[in-house]
């Protein structure tokens, strides 16, 4: 089961590490972790993605909540929530491909933001699924080197996640 | 102006800290210079694993934090274990540590190590202080986290400048906000009248008590609880001394080395009552088992520990304190029927042990039970780890005493510091050590200390020249191969102890053992009672 946690921390040296350490000395499994200040520049949010069984989440979030800059920690409900992820992806393309590669841009609505003569970098702004379709289509032509953000998310409508 | 290390010294009064332990270095000596001008009592102990297991030994005799100190690099990192195990024993200590200059950080200097980050897994909160400012502010949140809660560990990593440097005044605050920590004390009531319900619909109850009731002083609710209701107790080790040995409702510890009362009674009960104990694999060794036989009530302060373990039908999140009031409110008149009543009694009639002994040696069991009742009521015994723990843990009679050991860590050498932690925090009680041969030489180099700070302390040295619980689970699972566990060609310990300054003696029977015993406990010096004990006794029956 994958599961979306969105943690606030403080925004001080060390938690990340605090939070990143948890999860290898439990035996978590971390797909993703995404970490930004949030409006409060006292505050951070750390979203996680993470792999596990109802046991495990459960656990990790009463462990997380044990780290004493932890302010608050939320589990996102399947549905309930818009999650994005921003990846850089550079791609082997020789002049004579370039225009289908760009077709195929268009199509996915990624953006082209670098080319040279035997690549081109596209933006790609989507959920993890979309970016994997993306990348299925992208593949053939050799892909050089994927940057990836790790996922971030917020709940639909009025409620927040707030200190 | 005041220096940083004044300040550390100040906010170490302010918290009321009349004892410390320590071992000095380079990078921690402007605080041991402001130390030398104050009036509380630094222990420099031999090595400085101890001064944390001495820190540890204090807090749970005088039920608030104690304060180790160590320099940078190696005096931290001989740290390290001490932490670990307060933390695994949830016990307050707070550790003060010397760190290398704040503009040579991350260059690996001489003596530098990242301590905090070596500490991360066991400690409660840790500090890398960054500005002389944030002295007063760190120390309190420091004795604040350690203490509160579950109980445990804070280091506050300290580096030389951050010491030297100078500010304009000293205020110490006299209040703690920390945003992302506010411990539930209070135990949610709709969970606690579920609670009721479910006792009162049991027809098998058993409270298995831990360190939990220990550290928040829920001792006498506790059993007044047991009492009103006359439930059965069972202990953890870490719960030991929860209940009066000799009380008529108490069945002893459970687990792997437990009695085996106390495990048939949680083999037949239909409601378990979890009073801040975080059932480990020792405690229960099949922990789904548990969960289908039988339905759980679980009590602590730490959510985290709930369903960690054993999966429970009520969580109760709150202070034992609390919650055993609301619970001695709301049970009314309710009392265990006979039939679980007679059952229990039958249990605790049945399973006596028997215990064999060895000519010419000393059965340790036999002579720890008869040690109780030589020692003062409120006496302190503090085992160590490995068989010398099981003997004590099953056979120490408790009255008004303490019981220290390291149930959670499990860590051989613990016991002769924590009673050193021990006698200076209450310096009227009898404090007795009992340890192995393999224990006690793991921290002997104390026994320097306790001549110097002119201690009384009595040590019982179990001396089977093996290291016993290890040989034993050689002999059980091992085919009897003794692998580095035969301690032959150790040194005299009589003598040893002597060349310290401590008297001694070797004995070989309970009786010339009690003689002995019978003697130093009147004297107030300290004395290391050596008893010889045949290799092949065993850790229980």
């Amino acid at each position: 089961m994958k599961y979306t946690l969105s943690v606030l921390v403080e925004n001080q040296a060390g938690v990340l590490s605090k939070v990143s350490g948890l999860f290898s000395r439990r035996g978590f499994n971390i797909d993703s972790l995404a970490v930004g200040v949030t409006g409060d520049p006292t505050v951070s949010r750390i979203t996680i993605v993470a792999n596990g069984d109802e046991y495990v989440v459960e656990q990790l979030e009463k462990q997380l909540n044990k780290l004493i800059p932890v302010i608050k920690v939320k589990r996102l409900i399947e549905g309930e929530f818009i999650s994005r992820e921003l990846v850089l992806i550079k791609i082997h393309c020789p002049a004579a491909k370039r225009f289908e590669l760009v077709k195929i841009a268009e199509q996915i609505e990624a953006k082209i933001v670098d080319v040279s003569p035997t690549t081109v970098t596209l933006e790609y702004c989507e959920t993890v699924e979309r970016i994997h379709v993306l990348m299925d289509l992208v593949k053939p032509y050799g892909i050089r080197e994927i940057v990836r953000t790790g996922t971030i998310a917020i709940d639909k409508g009025k409620t927040s996640v707030s200190a | 102006m005041i220096s940083g290390a004044d300040i550390m010294v100040k906010c170490l009064k302010a918290e009321g800290v009349d004892t410390v332990f320590g071992y000095p270095g380079a990078t921690i000596c402007p605080f041991y210079d402001s130390l030398f001008d104050s009036d509380i009592k630094h222990v420099l102990v031999r090595q400085g694993q101890n001064a944390a297991h001495a820190a540890s030994g204090y807090a749970r005799a005088k039920m608030k934090p104690g304060v180790c100190i160590a320099t940078s690099g190696p005096g931290a990192t001989n740290l390290i274990t001490g932490i670990a195990t307060a933390y695994m024993d949830s016990i307050p200590i707070v550790a003060i540590t010397g760190q290398v200059r704040s503009d040579l950080l991350g260059r690996d200097v001489f003596q530098e190590a990242d301590i905090t980050g070596a500490c991360e897994p066991f400690t409660k909160h840790s500090y890398l202080v960054s500005k002389t400012e944030d002295l007063p502010r760190v120390f309190k949140e420091a004795f604040y986290i350690a203490s509160t809660g579950r109980p445990g560990p804070v280091l506050i990593d300290i580096p030389v400048d951050i010491q030297e440097n100078t500010i304009e005044s000293f205020e110490y605050p006299e209040t703690v906000s920390i945003k992302s920590y506010k411990p539930n004390t209070k135990g949610h009531s709709v969970q606690i009248e579920r609670a009721v319900e479910l006792i009162k619909s049991a027809k098998k109850p058993v409270i298995v008590s831990g360190g939990g009731v220990l550290s928040s002083g829920a001792k006498l609710k506790l059993q007044k609880f047991a009492e009103m209701t006359q439930i059965p107790v069972i202990s953890t080790m870490m719960g030991i001394g929860v209940m009066p040995s000799d009380h008529p409702l108490y069945l002893g510890m459970l687990g792997t080395h437990g009695r085996r009362c106390a495990n048939k009674a949680l083999h037949t009960t239909d409601l378990t009552i979890v009073c801040g104990a975080r059932l480990g694999d020792r405690a229960i060794a099949a922990p789904d088992q548990m969960s289908e036989r039988t339905k759980i009530i679980h009590i602590d302060i730490d959510p985290a520990e709930i369903g960690k373990n054993v999966k429970v039908d009520i969580p109760i999140v709150g202070d034992m304190n609390n919650v055993l009031k609301s619970l001695i409110e709301k049970i009314g008149d309710f009392r265990i029927n006979d039939e679980w009543d007679a059952e229990v009694k039958d249990l605790k009639a049945h399973y006596q042990s028997k215990i064999s002994t060895f000519e010419g040696f000393v059965e340790p069991r036999t002579l720890i039970g008869k040690l109780s009742s030589m020692l003062k009521a409120k006496a302190i015994l503090c085992a160590d780890v490995g068989q010398n723990q099981i003997w004590c843990a099953n056979n120490f009679r408790i009255r008004e005493g303490r019981f220290f050991t390291t149930g959670g860590m499990g860590t051989m050498g613990y016991s002769i510091p924590a009673a050193i932690g021990a006698k200076l925090g209450l310096k009227k009680r009898d404090v007795v050590v009992v340890c192995g041969d393999g224990s006690f030489q793991m921290s002997l180099n104390e026994l320097s200390t306790i001549v110097q700070n002119n201690l009384n302390i009595k040590i019982i040295v179990m001396r089977n020249y093996r290291l016993g619980m290890v040989r034993e689970l050689q002999d059980n699972h091992y085919n009897k191969r003794h692998s580095a566990t035969i301690l032959n060609e150790s040194p005299d310990i009589v003598a040893l102890a002597k060349a310290y300054g401590i008297d001694s003696a070797e004995v070989s029977s309970n009786e010339e053992a009690e003689k002995y015993i019978g003697k130093i406990v009147e004297s107030d010096k300290p004395f290391v009672l050596v008893c010889r004990v045949h290799p092949d006794t065993p850790s229980i029956l």
